[in-house]
């Protein structure tokens, strides 16, 4: 198991250098490129809800932790940041059966990252935010 | 990402290729709002795209939801990765998908 660890400011205009930079390392891994684009989905929900919302105005630091396992086919991702404690395993789960016009915009970022990977776990520990997920390919 | 539009009578289709993603997603949304006076057929081609985010699903609902009031919508050629995102969201029920 190898792994990277990526610090920046939480702010949705480094998306694109995380994103780029977890890719090259899951490429350079053996991490099929389909797994890849899951990973970026996740990455855009959850680095874009820390980016969004951990901080309010303030403005602070996401820490992204990538390790691959490539004789376990097995990807693992770790999102920190020291925001306002949130645990987004509690949200309301969206009712997907509605029709369009019963459906509410929004709130389906989290149950997205949950139906893509294969496990999730979130704790608050030492004032941080820590958001994890894996997937075996 | 990028968004093609070609316009034939009341017929609009959207090419979107790259990524439609917490960053983009408002720019692809503007984008094919301005252009729908009018249409009552919007097709949007996915053959480009590489995958969508929650961003992206909420502006394909909000379409959706013009679209029923105009006339109809149809999303084609969606690849494997956008396949599943609808899937797991519900959203392959509600949308009409080729």
């Amino acid at each position: 198991m190898k792994n990277k660890e990526i610090i920046v400011d939480a702010d949705i205009s480094n998306i694109n250098i995380v994103t780029s930079l977890v890719n090259d390392f899951l490429e350079s891994g053996g991490c099929p490129v389909k797994t890849t684009m899951k990973i970026d989905i996740v990455i855009d929900e959850i680095f874009g809800n820390i980016c969004n919302y951990a901080y309010g105005n303030q403005g602070g630091k996401a820490e992204i932790i990538v390790a691959v396992d490539e004789d376990a086919n097995f990807v693992e991702l770790t999102f920190k940041d020291c925001g306002i404690k949130f645990d987004p395993l509690e949200h309301k789960v969206p009712d997907v059966s509605l029709s369009a016009e019963e459906r509410e915009i929004g709130g389906l970022g989290i149950f997205i990252v949950e139906k893509i990977m294969d496990k999730i776990s979130y704790e608050y520990s030492n004032g941080q935010n820590v958001l994890c997920v894996a997937k075996r390919w | 990402m990028n968004v093609e539009k070609n316009i034939t009578g009341s017929e609009l289709v959207v090419n979107v290729s790259g990524r439609v993603d917490t960053v983009t997603a408002p720019e692809f949304e503007s984008q094919v709002k301005n252009s729908l006076e009018g249409i009552n057929n919007l097709r949007l081609d996915f053959s480009g795209l590489d995958y969508i985010s929650s961003a992206g699903l909420r502006v394909i609902l909000s379409l959706q939801k013009i679209m029923n009031k105009q006339g109809k919508m149809v999303i084609c050629n969606v690849n494997e990765t956008v396949q599943d995102v609808l899937e797991v969201t519900g959203f392959s029920e509600i949308l009409t998908i080729e």
